[in-house]
This record gives structure tokens, sequence and C-alpha cells, in this order.
């Protein structure tokens, strides 16, 4: 209970650092995410897992020994760990005869489950059996989806949503455009999804574009959807929530017409033209010569009207 | 001729535009969908070739992710550039891709005592230094915290101020002095946080059982407790004393949206016919109610007055008796003899009024 949090007062900076860093925030932090071996995590999946974690260092947490839970029936341990170690998305991996090579894949909404997909590992290539060089850690992988599969059914709709929270890595303003240097790409056919990472090789071509070839660098998984746990259509939306402030602000007064031509209005106060500042012309400005004797001429006009 | 050959080279510059850009080039039936501030391209073309029953060739998922991989590139070496030692970045947009949040949104605490006692005078914080000059010590130290500079209780010789019990320990009532202040700022850090809680914990606000509990929380505490059986309070027994909760019902009773047409008709020719008349409507019975209710109030107000009066003058009875809120007359009479006299003499005629009132109405009060 963060409430309870706040009643004890942190007695050092970094104690009072630690607490504000996990509270909730308008922009928030970059999500961890925890992978978590079962009891009966065997060797491919175990081996998975870690490969899992080398794309997501450092925003990752990978658990050494084995956990005895069952996410599908008692999410009360994964939540534990979540709020323990500030993760809100986690994999995890177990193997057993019903369902072989398992992998869980969810994310959390305030240290709560909001979705989890079940996915049955089919075949598996892992980093070390591909004798290649990788790229390092942290750099932020492009992320393609092929297939209209990802667009028809909600549970393919979340798994891509899901996919893209735990893939995607930190957000930021600007890229090197020469540290591009990995793309994850997902292709659903046939009900099954191949997930396949390449490393990018940018050659010359006749402009400023490069050509790109690719070689197959990290792990490569055939995917298969078994269950799901996704969360309803109000959780969800309360967690997809964007405070105010975040939102685009829009600019009154601009308008576009369909050819790109920008419009701006603005409004004015009432100006007295008479009083208005021209541009001076020196060579016609009046004498003091001139400008007495009109004076005397506006003089005798008045006395006459008189 | 010469015609011709200005067509010539045209096509030709096309063509050979063309093949430079041919390297780059992909052709999809579909456009991607690309979202740059997460690096990411949706492909929606079914894979055509792919689409046999059994898994694709590997050669063939590799072609498919060098294209979109190409179309993807294509476009990010289109954001606009800049040179940042010697790298060449290009500024992402923002993400259009909408993902849910980890924790949910702050809510906007609100102010605390001082924040708005500040906000209300005007009142800024002025920036202070960190270190003051202590004489006792002579050196610079904290303004607050371990080892400030004047720091009473470390003092070791106090003076007995001369109004003081000669036998009472100055030390430790200045400890004593500084544990109250410190109790005292942190209770008023815990109702400031309870404050800013409020909103969110409504239901538990009295229910921990402390010492010292106002007597509608008390009761609200007792309301929740009676409801949270299992069948939510309906076969529990009252305590011998215990009165029905007042306003425990439902609030508001709305008619059913569509049920008696008739009746609806019927109150809504009745609203039209009121607003129609001319002549206001004069509800007897409420404007009794209403004066009686105000002369009721006047009186109030005026016997604590008099009882203020009567307090400060040292317990003198005000005129009539009417100390302690106009007892029944039958109560007034168990009074001390001393006062009985007095007391008998006011209220008959005033309850006679007051019983005459309410037969103005011949109704009971609302």
């Amino acid at each position: 209970m963060d409430a309870l949090d706040r009643v004890v007062k942190p007695k050092t900076k970094r104690a009072k650092r630690f607490l504000e860093k996990r509270e909730p925030k308008l922009s928030e932090n970059i999500k961890n995410a925890m992978l978590i071996k079962g009891g009966n995590a065997n060797s491919a999946v175990t081996q998975v897992l870690r490969d899992v974690y080398a794309l997501k260092k450092p925003y990752g947490v990978l658990y050494k020994k084995k956990n005895i839970t069952r996410p599908f029936e008692d999410q009360t341990s994964l939540e534990f760990f979540s709020k323990k170690s500030d993760c809100s998305l986690f994999m995890f991996g177990s193997h057993n005869k019903k369902r072989p090579n398992n992998l869980v894949i969810g994310r959390m909404y305030d240290y709560h489950v909001l979705d989890m997909i079940e996915l049955g590992i089919e075949k598996f290539v892992s980093l070390k059996d591909i004798k290649n060089s990788k790229c390092p850690e942290g750099t932020k992988p492009m992320l393609i989806f092929a297939g209209n599969d990802f667009d028809v059914t909600e549970d393919y709709r979340r798994l891509k949503s899901l996919l893209i929270d735990f893939f995607r890595g930190p957000t930021v303003s600007n890229i090197r455009l020469a540290g591009l240097e990995y793309v994850l790409h997902f292709t659903a056919l046939n009900g099954k999804i191949y997930f396949r990472s390449y490393k990018l090789l940018l050659k010359k071509s006749g402009c400023r574009t490069p050509r790109i070839e690719l070689e197959e660098m990290g792990p490569s998984l055939d995917l298969v959807l078994r269950r799901t746990h996704l969360a309803s259509d109000d959780l969800y939306k309360l967690s997809m929530k964007m405070p105010k402030a975040l939102k685009p602000k829009k600019k009154k007064n601009i308008s576009h017409d369909t050819f790109g031509t920008t419009y701006g209005r603005i409004h004015m106060q009432k100006q007295d033209l008479s009083k208005l500042q021209t541009r001076k012309m020196k060579g016609l400005k009046k004498r003091p010569v001139e400008r007495i004797t009109e004076d005397l001429e506006r003089k005798s006009k008045r006395i006459k009207k008189n | 001729m010469e015609g011709q050959s200005v067509e010539e080279l045209l096509a030709k510059a096309e063509r050979d535009e063309a093949d430079k850009l041919q390297r780059i080039t992909v052709h999809k039936e579909l456009e991607l969908e690309f979202d740059l501030g997460n690096l990411l391209a949706s492909d929606r073309n079914p894979p055509t070739g792919l689409r046999r029953g059994e898994p694709p060739p590997e050669a063939e998922l590799r072609a498919l992710a060098r294209d979109n991989t190409q179309l993807l590139i294509n476009q990010l070496w289109q954001l606009p550039t800049e040179r940042v030692e010697e790298a060449l970045v290009a500024r992402l947009p923002e993400p259009t891709t909408r993902l849910p949040r980890e924790k949910p949104v702050p809510r906007p605490r609100p102010l605390t005592r001082w924040q708005q006692f500040a906000r209300l005078k005007g009142i800024r914080p002025k920036k202070k230094t960190n270190l003051v000059w202590d004489e006792v010590s002579g050196q610079w130290r904290r303004r607050w915290g371990y080892q400030r500079a004047r720091d009473d209780t470390k003092e070791w010789l106090i003076e007995v101020p001369g109004s003081a019990d000669p036998l009472e320990d100055q030390f430790a009532k200045r400890i004593q002095a500084k544990k109250e202040r410190v109790a005292k700022n942190e209770l008023n850090r815990l109702r400031n946080l309870a404050r800013a809680h409020k909103s969110r914990l409504p239901s538990s606000a009295g229910m921990h059982p402390t010492g010292h509990q106002s007597k509608q929380e008390l009761g609200r505490a007792l309301q929740v407790a009676r409801v949270s059986t299992a069948s939510v309070g309906r076969f529990q027994e009252r305590l011998p004393k215990e009165k029905a909760p007042r306003g425990s019902g439902k609030k508001r009773k709305f008619q059913p949206l569509f049920g008696d047409f008739a009746a609806e008709k019927k109150s809504q020719l009745e609203m039209l016919r009121l607003m129609n008349s001319k002549k206001p409507q004069l509800d007897v019975t409420r404007a009794a109610n209403k004066q009686m209710r105000e002369e009721d109030q006047e009186e109030a107000a005026k016997r604590r007055k008099m009882s203020q009066k009567g307090k400060r003058k040292g317990g003198r009875q005000g005129p009539g008796g009417r100390r302690k809120g106009g007892p029944p007359p039958s109560q007034g009479g168990k009074r001390k003899g001393g006062l009985g006299g007095k007391m008998n003499s006011g209220p008959p005629g005033w309850g006679g009024k007051r019983k005459g009132g309410q037969h103005q109405g011949g109704k009971k009060r609302k």
C-alpha cells in the first residue's frame, strides 16, 4: 500500500530517491522485465529466457532460481515479485507433458496482472548457435510485424501490443542513423508466429539511402498461441488513460487547407488610421519657416470661423 | 531533330533515376504502416508465397524481412537530421502506438494547511543559507539537523528563571518540549497525508479502533459493521436502547421511466396549468411550518445569548429560566425549589403560545 509507504517517512536521501523512482509519474520510466523459471523448466526454455535477457539488458532481471508457481491459476506471487523489483513486464518459462516448452509473456498495471499470453515454443535457435558477431547490448531494435493475422483477432492484437511493449526499449527523441543495428521480425502465418532477429548491414546504393542486407543473428523462435488471459475492456481502458498534461495541445486560430497552406488568424485592436506611423522621408520634412506659416494660417481660419 | 534529342535526354535521365533507386525500392501491394517513434513497421499484406501449410523456408522469411526493413529504413532516412559530434542523428517523431501505462496517473495532491495559508497570505519561500555562524562553538554549523547551530537541548548551563519551581529539572523540561514539538509535527504531517488520501480511502477512515473517535465516526463504524454480515444485515437485531439509523434509505425516489402513462399525462398537464396561472400558488402548511421554524431558530439564538451572558455573570438565571433549551414544563417542575417559581411563570404562557402555534398548521412538521 503506498499510503503506508508514505506514512513511514524515509530517513535518508537515498531511500527517498528510491521511493520517488517507484511512485506513479506523469511520464513514466522505462518498463523493466522480469524473467522467471517455473518449477519444471527444461534447458530449452532456460536458454530462451537467457537470450531474451540478453536482448533486454539493462532493463531486465533474470531470476536464477526456479519458482514453483502457476501464473494462470495464481497471480499473487508474480505480483509480489513485480512489486519488489518494480518490473511491469514478465516472462515465465515452464515445461510439462501437457504444455511442452511453455512461455508465458505478460504485463502489469499498478502491480496487478493486466494481460498474459501463453506461447508454445516449437523450434528454437539460440544466440550461441549462430556464430557471428552480435550487436552491443542496450541498442534499440527495429520491430516489424508481417501478416494480416495481427489485426484480425483481439488475441493477436493484444499479442502485438504486448510484444511491442516488451521489446521496444527506451523512448528516445533522436537516434544515430548508423546505430540502427538490429531488427526483430514477427510473421504471423497459418496460426504460428515466426520470430526472427537479424543484424543490419548497410550497403551502398546509388543515392543517400543505403541498401539493406540482413544477416541472421539472434534467437529465432517458432511460436504457437496457447491460452490467453486478457484484461477486461474497462481495465484496459483505465490503463491506457493518458494524463491531460501529456496530450498534444491544439493551437487555436491555425487552420490548414487541402493544398498544405497554413492559415492563421490574428485579432487586432481598432486602429486610428490618422495616427498611423508611416515611413518618414527626410526630404519631405517641413522646415520650421513653413511650419510657422501653417500655424498662422490655421489660427486665422479659426478666428474667421468664430 | 533537336526536339527528339531533348525527349530522349529526358527519358534517359528518368531511366537513370529509376536505376539509381532500383536498389532501394520495394514493391508492395499494400503500404506499410509506420510508427517511427517506436521504430515500428506493420505489414498488412498477406504473405503470398508462404501459404502452403508447411513451415516456410528461412530464405523466404529473410527475403520478406529484408523488404520490410528496406522500406522502414527508407522512411527513417527521410527524417530531418542534424550532426551531433561527428555523428549523423535523425530526430524521431513522437510514438503513435498507444500502449498501456505501468502505473495509474498520479492525482494532484491537495495543498497542506501551511501551503493554503501561505497562498492566502502571499508568503513566498525565502532562500536561506545552509550554514549559520554559531557563536558558542565558534564554527559554521547547519541551520537544522545533526549538530545544528542553536540547539537549546544541548546547553550545559541553564539559568533557573525566577518564576519557576526550584526543584524542577530545566534540562528535562527542554527535552520534553522538544519531544512535544516533534510529535506535533508528525501529527500534522499525518493529518496532511490523511487529507490527501481522504478521497481514496473513505471506507476505512474511522474503522480502525483508536482510542479517540468522534461520535459520528463510531456511528458510521457501527453501521458498516451491522451490514457486514452474510445476509447484509437483514437479521441483525438492535441493542436495547439503540435507535434506528436515520438517513440510510434511498435519498431520492424516481418514478419508473415508462409505466403509468395516464398519471404522467396528468402531472404534466398540472405543471402546465400551474405555469400558466397568474396567481402564485400558496401552500398553507408549508408556509406555516416555515414560519414556525424561523421562530424557533430565533428563540434558540436568543437562548444561547442569554446563557452566555448568564455564564459570564456567574451563573445567574436569565429571564424566564430559558437556560436549558426549553425543557417541557413537566421537567421544569422537577428542578430545585429556588428556580421552580421562576420556571413555572415562564413556560406556561410560552408553552401555550407554542401549542396554539402548532394547531395552526394542522399537520405535523416536515
